[in-house]
């Protein structure tokens, strides 16, 4: 039922807005939250307690307790006093079994016997051990509150974004407002955020509903917005987060009916509800004491006002039944009411000023903790500098009364006063010990209820004062956040190559290969293998990284970073190299072109482009030479077409000489390819005659299709990644990340032709030098099985019970009709012929140690 | 770690788009003996007080660059573009 209309209310009557709840449709207005339109249908009970599942009712109805939390289309822990109603919602409570008013679980308020004292898990599930697993269901049911939908899938898409502004106020007060006009008066840019829906106003720009969730290094205020999280920079930030209002310590003190002054303030001017019938004010400020005449104006009689500050009681304890409020116990009077308004004075809300690294400290006469000592870059305006009107100091508790029930110190955890009292006996006298033993301000509600009021009774119960007690940490998120809001939309980037589309229409199978999508075959890999063989295949490479380093120290930076030799070589020539680090570990490999005096071009794996262009770049800083590199691997395509009719695709469409003269093996020739400015790599890391294209993205496409059309009657077929690691196996060519690891260097991993030692410098040189000198610990070697089974790849090799290597490459060869590997094996075996064991399928396979190439050894087709 | 550093070609921006190669070493200038060249590639100061760092602008205009920071505020004194003649390097 509402009240008359009022001048300045909030909801629009000519508006209803409609939502389901427990079965029934509940009718609320436009300007309603779900909360407020629940209270006006005259539902009282929005929650049950933690741990005793007693009922509870709006305290603070401003989003800052627990007691409304509720789950809204499938979204847990919704507070629904602060969520606006909306439309067809479908409200349910949560953290009961059965219905708010008939919740099976209360029976532990009734009976909890050993298991509801503070800690109660520590001591009485621990034996015997055996029962664990039914300890830990039980546990895991009762624990956390809300829960998740599991099919919910995903319904919302968070962002984040990053802002910069000059002021930053949070808070949307009147403090708030005051600052941010003044800054913005002075020509600053300003934002100011706030969580309760600030009106606009022109000066300057507000974010509401939006909470700042807390200050962290270096000024970053991340706002967290509903679907979008700000990442806020501000040169100044203004906090203006006002008070809180403090609960007293009473028994009795959760019962429905019992409210702090804003909760009354806001049903009545807001949402025009008449609270309660018969209300008792108990109040250490003149705020709380204020209330009277709202609810005078709502029709509700003020039947007794306690003012701390003159008269403080002694006694004062609620009664209820069925969890509602019945009547109030003053220094042994009892006065019947339904509505207890509660106010033991303001708190500053100062725990983003104390994460920005401000002192908090204890003021005595006023009964506050008092934030001092800014940063020089954070202000504190209004209510929650500590600017309020004097308030009673109230006492940490007061005595009870026959009937009155449990004294609550925190209500999200339902930790009570004689927890507190027990944890103290128990040693927990510290703050911090006893706020981590009993969980009082743990909960939802971050300490906003529950951090003074266990301060003070930590000084009672200690023989001293809450100055020596002091305060606990505060620590981010100064409001709940949810989840998703953190992680954000992954911005994990898929990299296509330009001739993408075209594998896609061949119905290749694609995989990923770092953030690259690649062909893993088109049909059948090991028929595109063997087409390689017999005829010409061809192969998208345009995920190689290609890097121009030129600059007149380019051959002295080349021959620094890599062990081989550059500087003797001739222009248009290629060489093979391996990148290392000073500890002498393989980092990369790939091709280096000399295209100039003072120009080379060079070719990184796949997924090692980024780390070698940074290497790259980094060295360059630390040596200073004159040389840049360009990363050219966007801006390229390139293809590899190879196989023994190659050379005779290539002649009908390069504007070379394609003989073997013409372009040998590690030739680089710049030309046109059916019109398309390319440079030509003869190189054959499949192991057939190959030329490897390198050409402008753009033309990607058409060359391809270009190779496929003039070599359709040569058999030209795509192949895919998985038949090249097939090719490239059995040439034994090594796969960096897949055959070497953080241990392997070019020495051990048999390529000691390499490494140049005789070179005065190079990176890893000395690492290198140093593995001469101990000896080999382990060798890469290939193996070829002597039936034929194909080990798992990192399949053990077994010699004599023990360990003595293991695999890092296999595949059966379609070509030789083998199963061939590569193995780190232990130096002994490293020769050719070596028998070795292979744990397969639990039992063990033979093979034979091979040092050359399985096909072609002589590398005479590559040459041809 | 939030923190600001201020990347001498785009200005101050968010240590988030920035890739700490930590503290600047000194190569050796000849074949160290093992115990040199582990203590080279392996062994760090890890210093609690001000660091002399590489950083390098990943998510943004791609260049090295060293910064001095204190370890324990992660307040950044100073950044600057490596000089030629820094002699100095890090295993990376």
């Amino acid at each position: 039922m509402r009240l008359p209309e009022q001048l300045n209310e909030r909801i629009d009557r000519s508006r209803p807005v409609r939502f389901f709840f427990a079965g029934r449709v509940v009718e609320g207005f436009e300007g309603d939250t779900i909360g407020s339109a629940l209270f006006a249908s005259g539902q009282r009970v929005f929650s049950r307690g933690f741990k005793y599942h007693r009922r509870r009712g709006l305290l603070c109805c401003s989003g800052g307790c627990p007691n409304c939390m509720m789950r809204v289309d499938g979204v847990p822990n919704v507070r629904v006093c602060t969520e606006p109603v909306r439309e067809g919602a479908h409200v349910h409570a949560q953290n009961v079994l059965g219905s708010l008013e008939h919740d099976l679980l209360a029976a532990v308020d009734h009976f909890g016997g050993p298991f509801t004292p503070v800690g109660f898990y520590y001591r009485t599930m621990i034996r015997p051990r055996s029962l664990w697993p039914l300890y830990e269901r039980f546990l895991r049911n009762v624990a956390g509150l809300g829960r998740l939908d599991k099919h919910a899938g995903r319904t919302r898409r968070f962002d984040t974004e990053h802002r910069r502004t000059e002021v930053l106020v949070i808070g949307g007060g009147r403090s708030g407002r005051e600052a941010a006009r003044s800054a913005a008066a002075a020509g600053r840019q300003v934002v100011l955020v706030d969580e309760r829906g600030a009106p606009a106003d022109g000066a300057f720009e507000v974010l509401a509903p939006a909470r700042a969730i807390g200050i962290y290094e270096g000024g970053l205020v991340p706002v967290d917005a509903g679907n979008v999280l700000y990442r806020f920079r501000a040169e100044r930030i203004v906090v203006a987060t006002g008070a809180l209002e403090q609960p007293l310590l009473f028994p009795g003190n959760d019962l429905v009916g019992v409210h702090l002054p804003g909760a009354v303030r806001r049903l009545v001017d807001e949402w025009s509800i008449k609270p309660g019938e018969r209300a008792v004010i108990v109040s250490a400020d003149e705020r709380g004491l204020a209330v009277a005449d709202k609810l005078e104006r709502a029709g509700t009689s003020v039947v007794e006002r306690i003012d701390l500050r003159s008269a403080p009681p002694r006694q004062l304890a609620a009664r209820g039944s069925r969890g509602r409020l019945r009547s109030v116990v003053v220094d042994g009077r009892e006065i019947e009411c339904d509505l207890l308004v509660m106010s033991g004075g303001r708190q500053p809300a100062y725990s983003l000023l104390a994460q920005a690294g401000a002192r908090v400290e204890y003021d005595a006469e006023r009964g506050i903790f008092v934030p001092s000592d800014l940063p020089s870059n954070v202000e504190a305006v209004g209510s929650a500098a500590g600017e309020q009107e004097p308030a009673a100091v109230p006492a940490a508790t007061f005595e009870g009364a026959e009937g009155a029930g449990r004294c609550f110190v925190c209500v999200c955890e339902d930790v009570t006063e004689k927890d507190v009292k027990r944890a103290i006996a128990e040693g927990f006298d510290s703050i911090e010990l006893g706020k981590r033993y009993t969980t009082v301000t743990m909960g939802p509600c971050q300490g906003r209820l529950c951090h003074v009021p266990s301060i003070r009774l930590f000084a009672r119960e200690n023989e001293t004062d809450e100055k020596a007690i002091g305060t606990t940490t505060a620590r981010p998120p100064w409001a709940p956040v949810s989840l998703g809001l953190l992680a954000g939309r992954g911005h994990e980037p898929t990299k296509r190559t330009s001739i993408h589309h075209r594998h896609e229409e061949a119905g290749a199978t694609m995989m990923w290969t770092g953030f690259w999508r690649r062909a893993h075959s088109y049909e059948h890999a090991a028929n595109e293998a063997l087409n390689v063989h017999r005829g010409v295949g061809v192969i998208d490479v345009s995920t190689l990284g290609k890097l121009l380093v030129q600059g007149p120290d380019a051959a002295r930076f080349l021959e620094l970073l890599y062990p081989n030799r550059f500087g003797d070589m001739k222009v248009g020539r290629i060489r093979y190299g391996v990148l290392g680090t000073d500890a002498g570990r393989i980092m990369d490999d790939g091709t280096i072109a000399r295209l100039g005096e003072d120009q080379y071009y060079v070719t990184t794996t796949s997924t090692g482009a980024d780390t070698v262009i940074e290497w790259f770049e980094w060295w360059n800083a630390v040596w200073g030479l004159d040389v840049e590199t360009v990363n050219l691997t966007g801006a390229l395509a390139a293809v590899n077409v190879a196989g023994p009719r190659s050379r005779e695709l290539l002649g009908r469409l390069a504007q070379i000489d394609t003989s073997n003269e013409g372009i040998s093996y590690l030739d680089a020739k710049e030309t046109y390819v059916a019109g398309v400015p390319c440079l030509i790599l003869r190189i054959g890391f499949v192991g057939e005659l190959g030329y490897e294209l390198h050409f402008a993205s753009p033309y990607g496409e058409y060359l391809w299709d270009a190779l496929l059309e003039y070599g359709a009657d040569l058999g030209i077929r795509p192949f895919g990644l998985e038949p090249q690691r097939i090719l490239r196996l059995e040439k034994m060519h090594i796969l960096v990340g897949q055959d070497t690891d953080s241990e392997s260097n070019v020495l051990e991993a048999g390529m000691p032709w390499i490494a140049k030692l005789d070179k005065e410098d190079f990176v890893g040189k000395w690492a290198l030098e140093h593995v001469q000198e101990r000896g080999f610990r382990e060798q890469l070697v290939g193996f070829e099985m002597t039936d034929g089974v194909v080990p798992a790849e990192g399949g053990q090799i077994v010699l004599g019970g023990r360990p003595a290597g293991r695999v890092t490459s296999s595949r059966l060869s379609p070509q030789l009709g083998r199963a061939i590997g590569m193995a780190w094996v232990r130096p002994e075996l490293a020769h050719e012929g070596a028998e070795i064991d292979i744990k397969v399928n639990g039992g063990f396979a033979r093979a034979c140690v091979r040092l050359k190439p399985f096909f072609d050894p002589e590398g005479e087709r590559l040459r041809s | 770690m939030s923190f600001l550093l201020n990347c001498p070609n785009c200005g101050p921006r968010d240590v988030n788009e920035f890739a700490c190669a930590g503290e600047v070493t000194s190569r050796p200038k000849a074949l160290p003996d093992l115990r040199g060249l582990t203590d080279y590639v392996y062994f760090r100061r890890n210093v609690a007080g001000v660091q002399r760092e590489w950083w390098y602008h990943r998510f943004g205009c791609e260049i090295w660059f060293l910064a001095e920071r204190d370890t324990r505020t992660n307040e950044v004194l100073k950044t600057e573009l490596p000089q030629a003649s820094a002699g100095t390097s890090s295993a990376g």
